[in-house]
């Protein structure tokens, strides 16, 4: 055999079986869960990591002498050097277990955002997650900061010619999603971040959505924080992640207060201890470390290039389909450059909620409504949306039943 | 099947809703929200003693929430205040029962069609969305009333 080596193909059928979910029906139908966007499903492996926790390691951690909580620990702590390893990090201390994403902003505003004063600048853009906007508005009300955003194009991508007005000498936090919730857009981080650091400005990206599908290396984006979470990438809800550059987080101060995160308390002062224990107070969410550890586990042994493959090639079949049904308006790319598996769209005339209720009726869920971005919406002109999301266990075979069943929403509602 | 869902009923007051858009004059209107969805409709009232003169209302939402503000005027226009709000009440009973509650057709008339609505969670707060707004004017427009 000569020529050119096929790269390696995603095996899905194989893979959905480690999904047990895929095989329920809902409604009569066999589940095609297209929310993956909203969370992912979970393979028996990540189950069963925190099943195997409960039934014989459970204890709490960095504080027993005893076996259980040695294991229980260096389970906790296990995973932490997992998901350092899964997204580039230089060390385990970068990564900081948290909530969710929302947390991890939250933490990041509240605690590097204590050193702003009247009159500097944070800059969002138009396309963030709700998560991505609150806490930088109440930020900015709290110390008199201005709060700023990118525009987006009609095509869905984010207008960087206002890059240098926009990112000056004032700003002091850029906080951008990676990809789009919406639009599914990849933004062009590089030029974001090269501009950011030479105002003097740091960089949170929003890995929310990109982290689970692309095979994030924080070394090459060269962000100061990237937020992310467990329950879209195959873990359990509960945890998320806050990775923040050394330096960075070393100059941090606490975010919550409590056990753990100390060095020494007396009545009247508290030492704190180093990053990451600095940003976990109290009993942080053990089991489902666990869970994303076997999560990040299974994500690698698959391959996050092969993943992503699929899901280029996937996506690119969904936007040819979905280009058939009448009427359908798709946000954001049209094309797959830079743009992930996330297809919003609007059938004019018929609400989200409607084409999500006859969707379920047929075993395809979808999400409908503002996806807690309710400013690219009114960008759109439109209240709510329809999306599908998908991720490495959908098919075409399951596009194909999405697009079928547009059409009987518009039979219904036509 | 949505069958019980999409009651032909609904489908009729959404495609051809009754008495839709805003009216002059009227004595206090609520604009409501559903924070989940972004739905939205504005409810005025006009009252005169103890008669619901006009009902006019305009929004943006889903089929059942715009059903339901067409059911709405339908059944509370010309009517008395009292009766109003005895519908209010039987409709909001009906959509909060889980599919429970045995509505009773000589008070909700077309609004029975939204028995099946009740049994979609996810849904009730669409179909309430009007009705808690008419409500919210009516208190409005007799607050005003009584103010000196």
């Amino acid at each position: 055999m000569t020529g050119t080596v096929a790269a390696p193909v995603l095996d899905v059928a194989r893979a959905r079986k480690d999904f047990p979910i895929l095989s329920r029906e809902v409604n009569g139908h066999p589940l095609v869960y297209l929310d993956s966007g909203n969370t992912s499903q979970k393979p028996r492996a990540v189950i069963e990591a925190m099943r195997q926790h409960y039934e014989r390691h459970n204890a709490n951690v960095a504080r027993s002498v005893h076996q259980l909580g040695t294991e229980a620990t260096e389970a906790y702590e296990g995973a932490r050097a997992k998901v350092a390893a899964f997204i580039g990090a230089t060390s385990p201390d970068e990564v900081v277990f948290t909530k969710n994403s929302t947390e991890a902003i939250n933490l990041v505003a509240y605690s590097y955002g204590a050193r702003l004063r009247l009159g500097d600048e944070v800059v969002i853009s138009e396309m963030e997650h709700h998560s991505n906007i609150v806490p930088w508005q109440l930020l900015c009300d709290r110390i008199g900061a201005t709060l700023r955003w990118f525009r987006v194009s009609d095509e869905g991508r984010l207008d960087l010619s206002t890059l240098d007005r926009l990112v000056n000498e004032r700003t002091r936090i850029v906080s951008i999603a990676h990809m789009s919730n919406v639009l599914g857009t990849i933004n062009p981080t590089e030029a974001i971040v090269k501009r950011a650091h030479e105002v003097g400005a740091v960089v949170l990206l929003d890995g929310s959505q990109s982290v689970p599908h692309l095979g994030v290396d924080v070394t090459a984006l060269d962000a100061d924080f990237l937020a992310f979470t467990s329950h879209k990438m195959l873990g359990p809800t509960g945890i998320g992640v806050l990775w923040g550059r050394s330096e960075v987080l070393e100059s941090m101060p606490p975010f919550l207060g409590g056990g753990s995160m100390i060095e020494t308390v007396s009545l009247e002062k508290t030492t704190f201890a180093k990053p990451p224990t600095r940003f976990e107070a109290g009993t942080p969410p053990i089991a489902q470390a666990v869970g994303l550890g076997a999560a990040v586990d299974y994500l690698s042994a698959l391959g996050m290039a092969k993943l992503a493959r699929h899901e280029a090639q996937l996506t690119g079949y969904a936007l040819e389909a979905l280009a058939t049904v009448p009427g359908l308006r798709l946000f954001g790319p049209a094309t797959t450059r830079d743009r992930g598996g996330i297809l919003s769209f609007d059938l004019p005339g018929i609400h989200p909620h409607d084409v999500g209720q006859v969707l379920d009726s047929l075993g395809v869920q979808v999400r409908v409504g503002h996806h807690c971005a309710r400013p690219i919406c009114v960008r759109y002109g439109v209240a709510a949306m329809t999306r599908a999301s998908l991720y490495l266990y959908n098919t075409t075979d399951e596009v194909d039943a999405l697009v079928a069943g547009l059409a009987q929403v518009r039979k219904v509602f036509g | 099947m949505t069958d019980a869902l999409y009651q032909e009923i609904i489908l009729d007051h959404y495609k051809h809703p009754h008495g839709r858009g805003l009216r002059e004059p009227y004595q206090a209107q609520a604009h409501h929200v559903n924070p989940t969805c972004g739905d939205e409709v504005t409810v005025r009232v006009q009252l005169s003693g103890e008669q619901v003169e006009d009902v006019s209302y305009e929004g943006m939402g889903c089929s059942i929430s715009q059903a339901a503000a067409s059911v709405l005027y339908d059944l509370v226009r010309g009517g008395t205040v009292e009766a109003a709000l005895t519908r209010h009440d039987a409709f909001q009973a009906m959509m909060t029962g889980r599919g429970e509650v045995e509505p009773d057709e000589n008070v909700l008339e077309d609004g029975v069609a939204f028995a099946g609505v009740a049994k979609y969670p996810a849904r009730v707060k669409c179909a309430l969305l009007p009705w808690m707004a008419f409500k919210d004017a009516v208190l409005r427009a007799n607050e005003t009333e009584t103010q000196p």
